[in-house]
């Protein structure tokens, strides 16, 4: 098991061509388990590939355990790889292909009979070990492939979108094996994918990435709680943020941000200083669960009027759109909340945690208490 | 409601259709029926009868007159094919799988320059070959006829397993690197093992079309070095003596027996061979 | 492990193992380059030179040209390429787009049938010449036959008429390749979409007219690779040539790749028979060139 350090890495396909890996900077410990999370085109694949050797790194340096293999070829960073596609060799059982790369390495046999038998038992796979990839399911080629990254036994493993080809119910259950073989191995783990539920369900750390930028890097619930700008906001979280473009008043020394229903009308005191947002568009942010039904009067959380348009009953919750400022909000509530289409609904909200985000550039303006937010867009991990 | 797509019913227009087919497939076959016939029967006869008349005697004097002149010729072409086919297949190969996996810059040049290859007039390089096989030392011999159906050969073998090996996923080769396999070992015992059918097109077309040449055979060797089609040729269009159709009849089938038997046993390699070259580029 | 410093560690193997597909390509790149456009060049120089039965480099500007433009052998050769190509390509396209629709109707034994239509490609064009040849026969070949089978005073001497032995040439090519289209225009149209088919059979059309309207239109991909394929043989007929007429009687059946062969090799006129070289791949790249830049365009539409 190693740590991962990856510092002013850049890649660019060629001159003229815009970066495809911009300035990327980010380390994780020994056994932790990182998400690369970000939609099609951001670079997650291409840095995964980086980091693996595959494709050459056109400035900065990669270092596993503190030692640099910017130069390094593949096979002597000694990395794994689980592929989306599985990449099994379609020509050798599951036996052989995962001994392949134990072969490579001139093992004995008996050590690779070893492992092969203990990474079987370990994925269950013991009665495919005589069968060829196309005899397989994919969820068994997924854990073929995921042996034969094991029986590597290596320094880190990278995951590239492996759930992307089951069925959703497929993926829910791998999702599971795979947090719970991490607990087991304690693997140092770098995983990709475009789904942002196994981000947060998966990864110690968390580093989102757009158009070669990492947004933002942090724990899950740093992000979900604490995102630095607009994307990140947007992009975690199911149902997303609501964005509500807002109109700021100054009071008595406090600015508060005006939400018209329609029906009725509220203010949001906000915890900014005045000159923080002069001649910025704000846009609120606020979290489909953070709207709550308004008790009766008396607990002095600012609460609105609105009229329901139109209801979700998930199951679980019931999701309610209603109109603020002229854009549709969702809310998530309570599934028993009886409530029809047209009906008048009193929703409240909780100013502490309520976001704002400039509307120009999406960067976050307030922070936190703890100020663990920052502005930038690339947020510097400092030491280990 | 089943249209008439679906189930064909027996009326009269697909006896038509079956009437003129089978026309057609007794046309195809006349010529290789009228060859055997005369192959088998003896001068006289031919004269008397007719193309499709049975021999009054079945006689193999003919083949046995036309195998005393040929079989040295067979031979030569037995020599030039089997090699020809075996090395242009495994060059072929080896430079699909780079042409495919591990392309670098001017690799995509030289694809395109090599494909344009598979155009060419061979009457543009006859000359210059000519020269370079006879500073070689090896004008007029076997050798030197299987060197050029290499080299002319290549761009078709490279074709077919590049374009093969195209549709096989980038994926496989990471995982096999990062696995530790170099460029031969990924080579060897990944991709080759699943190359079976590429390679079976591969040596079936350059096996006919190699074996079936005539204008290299004619222009880079002589006398003794001569494939089995300038054999025949030769054999055909001497104009001294009475013409003894049973003996190029035989001498016909000779020489188009090797590939037919193969046609018939593998045909199926050598029509994807066909479509396959045909869709270029 | 030591601290954080950059240290490169690039072994030998590595720096062997990224000049390996290089050093794989590179033979090839040499034949390529050598035994493909070197020599053409060379052919093309030798074409302005006064060679004859051995190659001399004392410049003759467009004179073998010249003499090729006065040579009535050449002209001959030039205007039965035309006269067969022409032939050839019609009749073989018409045939195998024919059979092959024939053969789509989902006939039994239809994979007998198309290896019988299939196997003369396999033959080399010397055995295809030779065998046509016999059945041509003046005399003795084919007009035997029918007179044996009641058609009494039928001739067939095309084989030596002069204005007529080209004909012999196109049947037997002809016969050659016709099952080469049928099998392409199959397999075209077993990949044409069926709901098409349905659609216009439900507006009420014929399926012949459904054929003509509909299906072959889709088709024009094949018919431009046929078209490629069957040029590229036409230009390049040397060895039917040679097992049939060898160019006879006289020169009336000679063709360009002939013409070349025979004047190179047989009458030491290397200068005037690499002209002829030369013309012969501007007739194909004048083929080829539109294609292929109509063929880029056409992606580049998409």
């Amino acid at each position: 098991m190693a740590t991962l350090e990856l510092r002013n890495v850049h890649k660019t396909y060629g001159a003229g061509l815009p970066d495809t890996l911009k300035d990327i900077q980010l380390a994780i410990k020994d056994g932790e388990f990182l998400i690369l999370v970000g939609p099609s085109g951001c670079g997650k694949s291409t840095l995964m590939n980086c980091i693996a050797g595959l494709e050459s790194i056109s400035g900065g340096a990669i270092l596993i355990d503190d030692e640099d293999v910017s130069g390094m070829s593949p096979k002597d960073r000694d990395i794994a790889m689980v592929f989306q596609s599985y990449a099994l060799y379609p020509t050798m059982n599951v036996r052989d292909n995962i001994a392949f790369g134990l072969k490579i390495r001139k093992m004995s046999q008996a050590a690779i009979d070893e492992e092969v038998a203990r990474v079987a038992k370990l994925l269950q796979i013991e009665h495919l070990l005589g069968r060829k990839p196309g005899q397989l399911s994919g969820g068994q080629q997924q854990r073929v492939a995921m042996g034969r990254a094991l029986a590597r036994r290596p320094k880190i493993y990278l995951f590239d979108e492996p759930l992307s080809n089951l069925d959703a119910k497929l993926r829910v259950e791998m999702r599971t094996e795979i947090k719970l073989m991490h607990q087991r191995l304690k693997t140092t783990t770098v995983y990709v994918t475009h789904d942002q539920i196994e981000a947060m369900t998966l990864g110690d750390k968390v580093a989102v990435m757009k158009d070669g930028i990492i947004q933002q890097f942090g724990t899950p619930q740093q992000i979900y709680n604490d995102p630095a700008n607009l994307f990140v906001a947007s992009f975690i979280g199911s149902p997303p943020m609501n964005f509500i473009p807002v109109r700021l008043m100054k009071q008595d020394g406090r600015v508060l941000a005006l939400l018209d229903s329609g029906q009725a009308r509220c203010e949001l005191p906000l915890g900014v200083a005045a000159d923080e947002l002069e001649g910025r568009e704000i846009i609120l942010g606020v979290r489909p669960e953070q709207i709550s039904l308004g008790a009766a009067e008396g607990n002095g959380m600012p609460a609105i009027r609105t009229e329901v348009q139109v209801t979700e009953p998930t199951g679980p919750d019931l999701l309610v759109f209603v109109t603020l400022n002229q854009t549709k909000v969702c809310c998530r509530l309570a599934p028993d909340v009886a409530c029809r289409v047209g009906d008048s609904l009193n929703l409240q909200f909780d100013p502490a945690r309520v976001l704002l985000f400039d509307a120009g550039s999406g960067e976050r303006l307030d922070l936190t208490a703890s100020g663990t937010a920052i502005k930038d867009n690339v947020t510097r991990f400092k030491g280990r | 409601m089943t249209s008439p797509v679906d189930k064909p019913a027996l009326n009269l227009s697909r006896i038509a259709i079956h009437a003129v087919l089978l026309l057609a497939v007794l046309l195809y076959l006349v010529p290789l029926v009228v060859m055997l016939l005369t192959s088998f029967k003896t001068p006289e006869d031919i004269s008397t009868g007719n193309l499709l008349s049975w021999p009054a005697v079945f006689t193999g004097i003919g083949w046995a007159k036309a195998w005393a002149t040929v079989n040295g010729y067979f031979l030569n072409s037995i020599l030039i094919t089997v090699p020809a086919v075996l090395i242009s297949t495994a060059v072929g190969a080896l430079n699909g799988y780079v042409l495919s996996m591990w392309r670098f810059r001017g690799s995509q040049l030289f694809f395109g320059l090599l494909l344009f290859g598979c155009f060419l007039p061979f009457q543009t390089v006859l000359l210059p070959a000519s020269f370079t096989l006879g500073k070689l030392g090896l004008a007029s011999t076997t050798s030197g006829l299987v060197l050029v159906h290499v080299v002319y050969g290549l761009a078709f073998t490279t074709l077919f397993f590049r374009n093969y090996y195209v549709s096989i996923p980038e994926a496989l080769v990471k995982a096999a690197r990062l696995d530790g396999a170099g460029f031969f070992t990924i080579f060897g015992r990944i991709i080759l093992p699943m190359s079976t059918p590429i390679i079976m097109v591969c040596l079936i077309w350059q096996f006919t079309q190699i074996w079936n040449d005539f204008l290299f055979g004619v222009v880079f060797s002589s006398g003794d070095s001569q494939p089995i089609t300038v054999a025949l040729n030769n054999v055909v269009n001497t104009s001294t003596g009475a013409k003894e159709y049973n003996v190029d009849m035989a001498a016909a089938m000779i020489a188009g027996l090797p590939t037919l038997l193969v046609y018939v046993i593998a045909g199926k390699y050598f029509v994807r061979g066909l479509t396959a070259g045909a869709v270029k580029g | 492990m030591t601290t954080a410093t950059a240290r490169l560690r690039a072994s030998p193997l590595d720096a062997l193992q990224r000049w390996l597909p290089k050093l794989v390509l590179a033979p090839s790149m040499f034949i390529v380059l050598v035994g493909f456009y070197g020599y053409i060049l060379w052919t093309f120089v030798l074409s302005f030179t006064t060679s004859t039965f051995l190659p001399t480099y004392k410049w003759a500007g467009l004179a073998q040209y010249a003499r090729l433009f006065d040579n009535d052998r050449w002209w001959v050769a030039s205007k039965n390429l035309l006269l067969f190509g022409g032939l050839f390509i019609g009749i073989t396209l018409a045939i195998g787009v024919f059979l092959a629709v024939l053969l789509d109707q989902r006939i039994r034994r239809e994979g007998f049938i198309r290896t019988i239509y299939l196997y003369p490609m396999a033959l080399s064009m010397i055995v295809t010449g030779t065998a046509w040849k016999w059945l041509l026969n003046p005399g003795m070949g084919l007009d035997k036959l029918l007179r044996d089978w009641g058609w009494e005073g039928f001739r067939l001497d095309w084989l030596i008429d002069p204005d007529r032995v080209v004909y012999c040439l196109v049947i037997a090519a002809v016969w050659q390749a016709s099952g080469f289209i049928m099998a392409m225009f199959l397999a075209g149209l077993r990949g044409v979409d069926q709901s098409i088919i349905r659609a216009a059979q439900l507006d009420g059309a014929s399926l012949p007219r459904i054929y003509w309207t509909v299906v072959l239109p889709s088709l024009r991909p094949v018919f431009f690779s046929s078209l490629m394929i069957l040029a590229h043989i036409a230009i390049k007929s040397f060895d039917l040539v040679a097992a049939m007429t060898a160019g006879g009687p006289g020169y009336s059946s000679d063709l360009p790749a002939m013409f070349m062969y025979s004047f190179t090799f047989s009458r030491g006129q290397m200068g005037m028979g690499s002209a002829s070289a030369i013309l012969m791949l501007g007739a194909i790249l004048a083929i080829i060139v539109p294609y292929l830049y109509s063929e880029l365009r056409g992606k580049r539409h998409d």
